[in-house]
């Protein structure tokens, strides 16, 4: 264009090799821009295919109902299965109400001054820190400074902070986006605060609060680094019966089959992680159609 | 009863407050009491409701603050815990030792405590992740942001989605059982456990983080630029190339950011496909060990806790806690930037 300005106007053929070279410049970056964006899912399916090929035939009753073994025939998933169980009860009633009592303070209550800013500042920080990290907070904190041992409250305890940043800005989002004319209509009322909080926002928001909260715990249920750290065992051949008892859960065996040399034990592996995408895409479809249903009925 | 009064007045709509506050009117005898019968209004009860009341709402604001202030005190306690330890650590250890040090044996006979090697070992990792993640997910938000026509864009944006969701422990056993082979085919020499796999598989682990970031930072580059290249001539390439990346350069640079410091806290992956070998170089078919791969490693083995082997693990974790977070605070400043550029 700078040719032009000055003058030299270019020949017939210069401009037409230029608008050529434009014109296919394009088209392979149209090109790299879709082979690309295939690249994300054709790995997806590699690696569905792959496990699903590996794993699915070892998916049956026995497998389930089994404790693991040295023996890789014999080898279930039973307490792997119980402990990530207990491990989600106990870090769903922890999290759950921190993580909206918080969420509802930063929306609802909480005063434009440094410290709310501060603690803003702070989960969002909180979202970024590795999730091994927090398996060190909850080895030095949970398991030997309160003397609990290496027990499923523990994790509950390490899971339910690595997660509560996910809850509160799940809650924060669908809290802010009820209307304010409710707010308002709900105080015109004669309602205090906390009642129209209650009876108003609370309600409206519940369908995106439990989807959030629902993906928060699918993330707890396949995070391995944190509790590996505070100790969660890797061979556990009885059932955990309570918050006190020790424990392992699923990603975990996995791992630990994924570790050992023999090849038996990687089928075992991929059997285990069918079972644990199973679990995940069970608890994200729910959140999906809870989203769905709680939408329609604002609407 | 003075109720407080509300300074903003919008389109207060009775109806929809209704239908969400039906309960209301019963959450108030004493009003009810006066509208029946206004003769007999017991104001000593209603003085007593109000005070209650008041009690009540005092009562959950402090228990809703202590919900957000536990937040605080996570990083308050990740602070102090990691502190501790390796205030200990460094007791015993020079810390120009640590920090300089190229033989990582702490839990041999002869020990060293050198973490050069399990950083290069990260960095490494992190640098073959970023080079799969970065160009393939800025391309992807490009097509997302650029060309993909919208009903495409909402199929695709959810299925990648759902690489960002899977386990970063299944993530471990598809770069040793499926991508290791595949690498060991083409290049003979490659090690069982190896850096190349872990870091091309965890790519694709951080790529919807980076292609969704990266998108954003494309969306709000305003239409009016684009709409003015193209009026001048410009090519839809040369539009994305000169206007929009351009334009959106600081919300990429945060992604890239965002997505190196997920690539160094990663776990998983790295414990169970890149090895357990602390050391130095750049050998990609070689196994390493990394930052996050060799707390894994201690925290399975038998180590006495207490001890200076154990302590190790929080001085590393504080080394990582620090470099992650050095990182997510820059990338928080450039997001900052060009939302600001913009809105």
């Amino acid at each position: 264009m700078s040719a032009q300005a000055t003058g030299a106007i270019p020949s017939a053929d210069v401009w037409r090799a230029s608008q050529a070279r434009r014109r296919w410049s394009g088209w392979l970056f149209y090109g790299l821009a879709v082979v690309s964006t295939l690249m994300g899912l054709v790995m997806l399916g590699a690696l569905l295919f792959d496990i699903f090929t590996d794993g699915a035939r070892e998916v049956d009753w026995h497998f389930l109902s089994n404790y693991p073994s040295r023996i890789a025939d014999n080898a279930g998933l039973r307490s792997a299965l119980l402990g990530s169980l207990w491990m989600l009860a106990f870090t769903a009633i922890i999290a759950f109400p921190l993580g909206v009592g918080a969420a509802i303070y930063l929306e609802e209550y909480a005063p434009d001054n440094w410290l709310t800013r501060f603690i803003q500042l702070n989960i969002a920080n909180l979202a970024g820190v590795p999730s091994i990290v927090y398996g060190l907070l909850g080895l030095g904190l949970f398991v030997r400074w309160l003397a609990l041992g290496r027990v499923v409250l523990a994790g509950s305890m390490t899971m339910a902070l690595l997660i509560l940043p996910l809850i509160i800005v799940a809650s924060r989002e669908s809290i802010r986006a009820v209307p304010d004319s409710l707010r308002e209509g709900s105080y015109a009322l004669g309602a205090t605060r906390w009642q129209m909080v209650r009876q108003t926002v609370l309600p409206s928001a519940a369908g995106g609060i439990l989807t959030g909260t629902i993906l928060a715990l699918a993330r707890a249920i396949g995070e391995t680094a944190p509790l590996i750290t505070i100790g969660a065992l890797t061979y556990v051949a009885f059932d955990p019966n309570g918050p006190l008892d020790i424990f392992t859960v699923l990603p975990i065996q996995i791992f630990n089959w994924v570790s050992l040399p023999q090849k038996e034990f990687h089928s075992l592996a991929a059997g285990g992680i069918v079972v644990l995408l199973v679990v995940l895409l069970t608890a994200n479809s729910l959140a999906v159609y809870l989203r769905y249903r709680m939408q329609r009925r604002l609407q | 009863m003075v109720r407080p009064l509300l300074t903003a007045h919008r389109d207060v709509r009775p109806k929809n407050a209704m239908d969400n506050a039906k309960s209301l009117p019963r959450a108030h005898p004493a009003a009810d009491a006066a509208a029946s019968e206004p003769a007999g209004f017991d104001f000593a009860q209603s003085r007593r409701d109000s005070l209650r009341r008041k009690l009540v709402e005092r009562s959950v604001h402090a228990v809703l603050f202590l919900c957000a202030l536990i937040s605080v005190l996570t990083t308050t306690g990740i602070v102090i815990t990691l502190l501790g330890e390796t205030i200990q650590f460094f007791g015993e250890v020079p810390i120009v030792d640590f920090l300089t040090g190229t033989r990582w044996t702490p839990l041999f006979a002869s020990k060293s405590f050198g973490v050069l090697p399990l950083v290069n070992g990260t960095i490494v990792v992190a640098l073959v992740a970023i080079v799969v993640a970065v160009p393939i997910g800025l391309l992807t938000a490009i097509f997302l942001s650029e060309f993909a026509p919208a009903r495409l864009r909402s199929v695709i944006k959810p299925v990648l989605e759902v690489l960002a969701g899977i386990p970063t422990v299944v993530y471990g056993y598809f770069a040793l059982q499926f991508v290791t082979p595949i690498l060991r085919d083409i290049f003979p020499q490659t090690q069982i456990f190896n850096v190349a796999s872990a870091g091309i598989v965890m790519g694709f682990m951080i790529l919807p983080m980076m292609a969704s970031i990266s998108e954003d930072a494309l969306r709000a580059v305003p239409r009016d630029l684009r709409e003015g290249a193209f009026a001048l001539g410009a090519t839809r390439f040369e539009v994305v190339s000169r206007v929009v990346v351009p334009g959106a350069l600081s919300g990429i640079l945060a992604a890239v950011i965002l997505s190196i410091s997920r690539a160094i806290g990663e776990t998983m992956i790295v414990a169970i496909a890149a090895g357990l070998q602390p050391q130095m170089g750049f050998d990609l078919l070689r196994s390493m060990e990394t930052m996050t791969a060799y707390i894994v490693q201690v925290s399975l083995g038998d180590t006495p806790q207490g001890g200076i082997e154990f302590r190790t693990i929080f001085a590393v974790g504080t080394l990582l806690f620090v470099m992650t977070l050095v990182m997510n605070l820059l990338s928080d400043l450039l997001v900052r930037r060009y939302r600001e550029a913009y809105e």
